[in-house]
């Protein structure tokens, strides 16, 4: 069944992310129906592109719009300043969202190699939640995770699902490199890193499969509304799957 | 034909306008660091002004011109040289096959751009030539140049050609010959204050912070590159620690880790983020830290979004003109020449 999205401004925010770009903000808290409402608009942004738009980010329950005030400004002939411009634009597309049918999620099972040098955090995991590292890799192991989104790098997915039980905070300082295939946590999100990069969550294993293929026509191994499923391997293992890749 | 680079220098990277409408696959935008010096020298010789070209970074770059053709330097003078004589910045400059163009120093800013009529034959990926050096696509096989490398040149328009023969008659045995005429550019290169519009999560941070942010110095520290620079200076501090969901960020967004120093955000970052955004550096003055380097200390002047638009404005307006006057310059050429 297709329904209007309930007309909710109090829930829903419009704010300024400098000059050049608007972030819807359905709701504070992750909830599949915002994360849908987060589709929905960047569907309805890519059909009907305004004047200016240069491309929608979308993350968990926010969609981030950007835009050329320059192109804005000239293609209307308003008094507004640009961001007004585009605030009124979004806020009418927002009024007559329709959220998308419900389609068959697919589910993906990453294999991951836990500890030692490949999750040198995985100890820190286990103390902050006063666990045994053996319960961390049961518990990260065990449940289904949603993609709510795809970003901060090539087909890095954010993940849903993640155990209360062994949730952890950030690092204060990210690190200056993190290799491909890392598999981390970040308060209460868990995801894989698909490209060496910097960043700031704690590592507790690595995967040997590729979530970044840039010569694809679909870039990005995962898609928001997928279901992972870690599975642990062994040492081994993993670099059994390296040589079958390579 | 093409260049052939000699010394790579520190970091050279083929960069245009970057890569939109990817980054909801998390592709990053990449692109030229200093925006606006990289579309005044694709004007200068007579290109769109998003053709990619090569970005250089403070010392040691050396490449070779395989043809004759019209190049522009812009951006940071990294005293660029060819036959030790120095080579003038923000005007149509004619190289002479198999002269040998060198960046000797730093005297200002830290990026230089080197458009070529035509542009350059790299493949587009994802719509853009820009070099993605973390995903290792785009630009010169996905990495940054090496020695040896072969950059070819696609075919000039009519207005270059017409340049290179106004030119031609200027150079009398040299290697290379220089416009007398160039883009009066705003001396953007020594400025130290960023004019920055306040972030998100703005409120979040601690009212001693807040005034902190925009009162005291902050130093560019070495851990800074295209992704990002690390600041250093007053430790900002939220009212209360919580972890955020992960949003979108943007060029010159100014995020701040549990530790306290900031990160500005530049053209490699990453399409999300989940620290706190403080503030947002106004468009016009993304050119400006580009051009910073490590050790060099800036200071934020808040604005509000309705100044920093209209300074948007004013820029693309001054962009425009610039266009239409190089555009007179072209038409000129037909009654001198």
């Amino acid at each position: 069944m297709i329904q209007p999205i309930q007309k909710k401004f109090k829930m829903i925010q419009i704010k300024p992310l400098g000059e050049t770009a608007l972030t819807v903000q359905f709701g504070k808290e992750l909830s599949i129906s915002s994360n849908q409402k987060v589709k929905a608009l960047c569907l309805k942004l890519q059909e009907k592109a305004f004047p200016g738009f240069i491309e929608c980010v979308p993350a968990f329950v926010s969609v981030t719009v950007f835009y050329d005030p320059f192109v804005v400004k000239q293609s209307y002939k308003a008094e507004n300043t640009p961001s007004l411009i585009v605030q009124g634009i979004l806020e009418d597309m927002v009024e007559t969202l329709v959220e998308p049918e419900n389609s068959s999620s697919r589910t993906i099972e990453i294999p991951v190699c836990y500890g030692g040098e490949f999750g040198p955090d995985l100890e820190f995991v286990a103390e902050h939640n006063r666990l045994l590292a053996e319960e961390v890799i049961r518990l990260h192991t065990f449940a289904e995770y949603p993609v709510y989104m795809i970003g901060f790098a090539p087909g890095f997915p954010y993940l849903g699902g993640l155990s209360n039980k062994i949730n952890a905070p950030r690092r204060s300082s990210p690190r200056t490199s993190i290799p491909a295939g890392s598999v981390g946590i970040a308060g209460n999100q868990t995801g894989v890193y698909p490209i060496s990069t910097p960043g700031g969550w704690q590592l507790i294993g690595r995967t040997p499969v590729a979530l970044f293929k840039p010569n694809s026509d679909q870039p990005s191994l995962l898609a928001a509304g997928d279901i992972v499923k870690f599975k642990s391997i062994t040492r081994e293992e993993y670099e059994q799957y390296r040589e079958r890749l390579e | 034909m093409s260049i052939q680079v000699i010394r790579p220098g520190l970091l050279a990277t083929i960069q245009d306008l970057g890569r939109y409408g990817f980054q909801q696959y998390g592709v990053i935008v990449s692109g030229a660091m200093d925006m606006f010096s990289l579309r005044i020298a694709n004007l200068l010789v007579g290109n769109e002004e998003g053709e990619a070209a090569i970005e250089v970074t403070l010392m040691g770059t050396t490449i070779q011109f395989k043809e004759d053709r019209v190049i522009s330097i812009t951006g940071g003078n990294l005293k660029p040289t060819i036959d030790e004589k120095p080579v003038p910045l923000w005007r149509p400059i004619l190289v002479k096959e198999n002269s040998v163009l060198s960046f000797t120093g730093c005297e200002s800013g830290c990026r230089a751009y080197i458009a070529v009529a035509g542009g350059l034959t790299v493949p587009e990926v994802m719509d853009s030539k820009s070099t993605y050096l973390r995903g290792e696509i785009g630009g010169f096989k996905g990495r940054a140049l090496q020695e040896g490398d072969m950059i070819f040149f696609a075919k000039e328009n009519d207005d270059s050609i017409k340049l290179k023969k106004m030119l031609q008659a200027k150079l009398k045995g040299d290697f290379f010959a220089a416009a007398d005429w160039y883009v009066p550019v705003e001396q953007y290169m020594s400025k130290k204050s960023l004019r920055v519009v306040k972030g998100p999560e703005f409120d979040l941070f601690s009212g001693k912070s807040q005034q902190q942010f925009f009162e005291q110095e902050f130093q560019i520290t070495p851990q800074s590159d295209r992704m990002g620079y690390r600041l250093f200076g007053p430790s900002l501090q939220l009212k209360k620690s919580f972890e955020l969901l992960s949003e979108a960020v943007a060029n010159g967004t100014i995020q701040v880790p549990s530790d306290g120093n900031p990160i500005v955000l530049l053209a490699d970052r990453q399409t999300t983020g989940g620290y706190p955004r403080i503030g947002q550096i106004a468009a016009v003055d993304l050119p400006i830290i580009a051009q910073l380097k490590p050790g060099d200390r800036v200071r934020f002047q808040e604005i509000t979004l309705v100044q920093a638009e209209k300074l948007y404005i004013e820029r693309e307006t001054e962009i425009s003109k610039i266009r239409t006057a190089l555009l007179v310059k072209k038409t000129s050429f037909k009654t001198n020449g």
